[in-house]
């Protein structure tokens, strides 16, 4: 007992501050969060503590769930997450393919290609809030203007003035932001693959799509995993541009994130925190299992 | 990780003539027949006109951030959007930087302590979790990492009461603390990762030779850690300075960072004045972009380090 204390006691001492403040700031507020949102505090009498607030168990959860409203935020949810997604990795992994071979001036592609994830969301939000101008014909400016001065006349469109697919408009920032980000991974990827292996693969009679699809494909399958993982669980915090680019209490645009900065704006903290809840849910869906599998790939 | 299929590679030094691997393809070319260097410049050519096509596109924002910041309000109408201003002027550079001055100096003071304690707390903690273990150290690691994939609007409400509770005034200082705990998780994955390459030996020498714990980290493994530090903090001063979420929670237009002044400045007028408001994102944009311009390869160190593979 003594010597587990005297071994693990100074290791567990520096760590200290940190698990202190993990724990506190991560699963504290957690449990604290699960426990607002299953009261009925909605108004600023009950935020503030002037009035009561009374257990309704699951009460928030069913009548967001069952209201139109959080369920157009889910569906944008969805289109958000799928458009973002096909889009950085489509273009991250079509530049990385093309990068891949040694060609003059890589370093320039590749650092312009990447720039954009530099940048806050809040100012590329600016630039595309013009660029997504949902004026058309004379009063067009912005990318529907662009469409008009090289005669793509029929691709103008309200952009995420659209009430279904609105949301995918916004999607086309994060790809410009973060399309550099998955290329850096893959380029990572295809660089981490031993020449021999391809060449071995070559003598073997294996042509170009077979090399792909046999080889190189496999190898670069846990580089994919990371990326979908990392986009994917950017795509349901999706925020910043929201706010940027149409306003938060745009009903076109709204997501989950959106919805909780406008009911603690309106001091309905249990459903403010009800929608965190369900946000932390279906990340842990998709991170859980994805942390477990680190886990055991690092035990082996 | 590709040591089983790489093993069964009879030659690695065989020279391929037909193909283009490596980085000696200049000198592979003498040996192609006409027609294959034929085939060879074609490709090359396509590849070159698909990343001048994409630069092209990445870069039109920036186009439109430049022109637009400097053209005056005659130049505003819907027709000349794409043009290039008919006078430049200046005038929107100041008054972005009238406007956004206060809030970058906030987002100064903000950045820099945020970004160094939590790289000092990460290290320690990747010090400890990958070379003075303890048992279930790995489940401990785990549990830190989870903070980094939480949704932060899962724990949004009892934060703000929590750093109300606490006493700590808005804005700044605020700030400074979430962004100090928040980053805990990335800096301790992305310094334990580093220190899972320090060999063994160099630690267990230092503890043969007596030293504590305390000692071991300071005299043998800071002094390594310099290339972890660099990307840490390239990495946290950019998070921050970028940082948007917790400074619409937890500061205002008097006390926020750049971010929240320029969404105000960029939304709040009732008028829109695209000029000043892009004038004003590059302003707020030029710190990342100068630390990426200069720094880039540990940028990107960073990014690597973030998609947890290490």
């Amino acid at each position: 007992m003594l010597k587990t204390l005297r071994r693990a006691g100074p290791p567990l001492l520096l760590l200290a501050p940190s698990l202190i403040l993990v724990g506190v700031f991560v699963y504290g507020l957690i449990v604290a969060n699960f426990q607002t949102s299953i009261t009925d505090n909605h108004t600023a009498a009950q935020a503030t503590g002037r009035e009561p607030s009374v257990l309704v168990w699951f009460r928030n959860y069913t009548d967001l769930l069952a209201s139109q409203a959080f369920q157009h935020s889910l569906t944008n949810l969805v289109l958000y997450t799928l458009v973002f997604l096909v889009g950085t990795m489509l273009m991250g992994f079509l530049w990385a393919w093309i990068l891949d071979k040694p060609i003059r001036g890589e370093g320039i592609f590749r650092s312009v290609y990447l720039f954009p994830m530099a940048v806050s969301f809040i100012a590329s939000g600016v630039v595309w809030r013009w660029l997504l101008n949902s004026n058309q014909g004379e009063q067009a400016s912005g990318l529907n203007r662009l469409f008009q001065n090289v005669g793509l006349d029929f691709l103008q469109n309200n952009w995420w003035n659209n009430v279904t697919f609105g949301i995918t408009a916004i999607a086309l920032p994060a790809i410009w932001q973060l399309s550099g980000y998955v290329m850096a991974l893959f380029l990572a990827g295809f660089r981490g693959i031993p020449d021999e292996l391809r060449e071995a693969a070559r003598m073997d009679g294996a042509n170009e799509w077979k090399l792909y699809r046999h080889v190189l494909f496999p190898q670069l399958s846990p580089i994919a995993l990371s990326a979908l993982i990392i986009i994917g669980h950017m795509s349901l915090k999706a925020f910043d541009l929201i706010m940027s680019i149409s306003k938060p209490a745009n009903y076109q645009t709204k997501v989950p994130a959106v919805d909780m900065y406008v009911f603690k704006s309106s001091f309905d903290y249990a459903n403010s925190a009800a929608v965190g809840a369900i946000l932390l849910i279906i990340v842990a869906v998709v991170i859980v299992p994805y942390l477990m599998h680190l886990h055991r790939q690092e035990k082996q | 990780m590709t040591t089983a299929t790489a093993g069964a590679v009879p030659e690695p030094q065989a020279t391929v003539p037909s193909t283009p691997t490596g980085t000696s393809g200049r000198s592979v070319d003498l040996r192609r027949t006409p027609a294959q260097q034929g085939r060879f410049t074609m490709a090359r050519t396509l590849r070159y006109a698909a990343l001048l096509l994409f630069l092209v596109v990445v870069l039109i924002p920036v186009y439109v951030l430049l022109v637009t910041s400097f053209k005056g309000t005659g130049d505003a109408t819907p027709a000349r959007a794409w043009s290039l201003p008919q006078l430049w002027t200046l005038e929107n550079w100041q008054g972005a930087w009238t406007a956004l001055s206060p809030a970058i100096l906030r987002s100064v003071q903000m950045v820099i302590p945020a970004a160094i304690i939590s790289a000092f707390l990460g290290s320690l903690n990747g010090f400890v979790l990958a070379r003075w273990r303890f048992r279930n150290a790995d489940l401990v690691f785990t549990l830190i990492l989870f903070g980094m994939f939480i949704p932060y609007q899962a724990v949004m409400i009892p934060l703000t009461q929590l750093v109300l509770g606490l006493g700590i005034p808005s804005g700044i200082p605020s700030l400074i603390l979430l962004h100090v705990v928040y980053g805990i998780p990335i800096t301790t994955l992305i310094f334990r990762n580093y220190y899972m390459t320090v060999p063994h030996e160099l630690i267990e020498a230092a503890r043969v030779d007596g030293a504590g714990m305390l000692r071991t980290y300071w005299s043998v493994v800071l002094p390594i850690s310099v290339p972890s530090f660099v990307v840490v903090l390239i990495w946290q001063f950019t998070s921050a300075w970028n940082d948007f979420l917790f400074a619409v929670f937890f500061s205002s237009s008097q006390n926020g960072p750049v971010t929240l002044a320029l969404n105000n400045l960029a939304n709040g007028a009732l008028l829109q004045d695209y000029g000043v408001s892009m004038a004003g994102a590059l302003f707020a944009s030029l710190p990342t972009l100068v630390v990426y311009i200069l720094l880039g390869r540990y940028f990107i160190g960073g990014l690597m380090s973030g998609s947890v593979k290490g």
